[in-house]
């Protein structure tokens, strides 16, 4: 469903951040992505998300060629994904049902349906009963959680997370990935960036390890 | 629709495996969408007026300098129709006078009358008798005591010729106060053209210059509206960018800065119409004093209904645009970093 084909990114002033890169991923499979900072693990997921498009080589979802995608195409391509933050990206002055509810009120959906699936998402990232809480009242592991319900609610076919520990103590960690293996069994596709080793050989998924913009095992 | 054909070529190929995860289950009908593109913009409208008040000093500032903008070209139109009135009701001075001979008794003057009345180019026809006019003259003059002395009354009989194209055809006016100069009964013909055509090439040149004006105030008042939504903009960049990022449209951003914009415009409108209103009413004591003394036909003339609906009408356009202008230029231009 996922497909890097030769994919090179260059920026001017950095030069080539991603060079010849080529993997795929099925449907329902979880990966991790790993490498030193500057490896270009950032810039690989960004390619997923169309917040940039590659110099050469392709890629592709579900069968689209994102490099062909048009503007006024990518909030749509966008809506089937979820997308998950280091800095959970959360809005600080909406409570928490609010922040789950905002990719079901762009894609334009009933009141009851939204109360409905928020409710069913805050259930699976069991933070049901803090809809109204605002997010600066919770700790750093219930924002993360807050910030992937708010990426499944939408029931996207992939899952990118840039670095979702990064700022979670190990135990927290592990809730998170728990989190992730759960939508991963359900057969969604899972794309996790982190240097977390320790979490990464102990789950034992496939790594993908990026080294000065190069795969280096796939 | 584009879209719609779009999300089916997103749809996955191969069935997946069946996942509580997948949308399946739940269908949209077009009604409910479009009640809900509804509750959209009606969330939008009054979300945005909520920001509005929650910041009731920031946007009373900006209000008033965008009411204060538009006051100005609403007060130099006002100013303009009240000028334009009061050219229209100095009739008297449109009339031609005919002065006729002194032998010409007041029956010889009826007489002439009519048949001046009867010539197309002429409207109306005022026909002044001697002994009014020595009357009027007794009466504005002052001097009326004095007037006694005289044995006999020294004014002419004097008939007005109103002609019907004042304005429109000079040539015409022309050859009407030729025709009735070689009249046998007219002594001599007087009108102060010049002066009344001076009054309306001023108040052409006012209208034009009240037009270039509103063209200049309504830029003003798209930039100060576009800045105002710009730094808005830049308060609200992590709302926008998070929205971007789950798949909003630009639409969707926008709509609730675009209404923003409306709601400037209306209240800066509104505000306008009362500045103007308020100077008026502050104008129009002075003024009907003053029209006393002359005539007493002149009113103040307000804003009417339809003048006033198209000023707010044109406020709030004013303000989307502003809005749009900048969410245009500024929305694609902001990414993460």
């Amino acid at each position: 469903m996922l497909i890097f084909d030769k994919v090179t990114k260059n920026y001017q002033n950095t030069g080539d951040v991603l060079q010849n890169i080529s993997f795929q991923m099925l449907r329902g499979e979880m990966a991790f992505l790993t490498g030193h900072s500057g490896a270009g693990k950032s810039t690989l997921l960004k390619l997923i998300a169309i917040m940039e498009y590659c110099t050469r080589g392709q890629v592709l979802l579900n069968g689209r060629n994102l490099n062909h995608a048009k503007e006024h195409h990518i909030p749509y391509i966008r809506r089937k994904l979820g997308l998950i933050f280091q800095d959970y990206k959360l809005l600080q002055d909406r409570t928490v049902f609010d922040n789950v509810a905002l990719p079901l009120i762009i894609s334009g959906y009933g009141n009851q349906e939204v109360k409905r699936r928020v409710r069913a998402s805050l259930d699976k990232v069991g933070l049901l009963g803090k809809e109204k809480k605002y997010p600066f009242s919770l700790s750093g592991g219930e924002q993360q959680r807050v910030g992937i319900a708010r990426a499944v609610v939408n029931k996207p076919s992939l899952i990118i997370a840039d670095e979702p520990t990064g700022s979670l103590d190990p135990e927290l960690s592990s809730e998170v990935m728990h989190l992730f293996e759960q939508f991963q069994q359900v057969g969604v596709t899972v794309l996790i960036a982190t240097h977390d080793i320790n979490l990464i050989n102990r789950l034992g998924y496939r790594v993908l390890t990026l080294d000065h913009g190069q795969l280096v095992v796939s | 629709m584009h879209h719609n054909k779009h999300i089916q070529k997103m749809q996955p190929r191969i069935k997946p495996k069946p996942s509580n995860l997948q949308n399946t289950k739940y269908r949209t009908s077009i009604g409910d969408r479009f009640q809900n593109y509804l509750g959209l913009h009606a969330h939008a409208l009054f979300s945005s007026l909520g920001r509005l008040l929650k910041t009731p000093f920031t946007s009373m500032i900006t209000i008033i300098v965008l009411a204060i903008t538009i006051s100005l070209a609403t007060g130099f139109y006002v100013l303009l129709i009240n000028v334009e009135q009061f050219s229209d009701k100095l009739e008297s001075s449109h009339y031609i006078s005919l002065f006729l001979k002194h032998d010409i008794n007041d029956a010889d003057g009826l007489k002439l009358a009519e048949q001046i009345q009867k010539s197309a180019a002429v409207k109306t026809v005022k026909l002044v008798t001697k002994t009014t006019a020595l009357e009027e003259f007794k009466h504005f003059s002052g001097i009326g005591e004095s007037l006694n002395i005289l044995d006999k009354n020294p004014l002419p009989t004097v008939i007005q010729v109103l002609p019907t194209n004042i304005f429109e055809d000079s040539v015409e006016v022309q050859q009407l106060i030729d025709a009735l100069g070689r009249l046998d009964e007219v002594e001599l013909v007087q009108m102060d053209m010049r002066w009344v055509q001076r009054l309306q090439s001023i108040v052409d040149l006012a209208k034009r210059g009240v037009f270039l004006l509103s063209i200049v105030l309504s830029l003003a008042v798209l930039f100060i509206m576009g800045n105002t939504i710009r730094l808005e903009l830049e308060n609200r960049r992590d709302e926008v960018l998070i929205a971007k990022l789950v798949g909003a449209t630009y639409a969707f951003i926008q709509r609730p800065f675009l209404y923003t914009g409306f709601w400037f415009g209306g209240f800066a409108g509104l505000s306008a119409w009362i500045i103007v209103s308020l100077i008026l009413l502050g104008l129009q004591e002075p003024i009907e004093h003053l029209s006393l003394l002359y005539d007493g036909k002149f009113t103040v003339l307000f804003l009417s209904v339809s003048e006033s609906l198209i000023l707010l009408f044109v406020a709030s356009i004013l303000g989307v645009t502003g809005a749009w202008i900048v969410l245009h230029y500024q929305l694609r231009q902001m990414t993460l970093e």
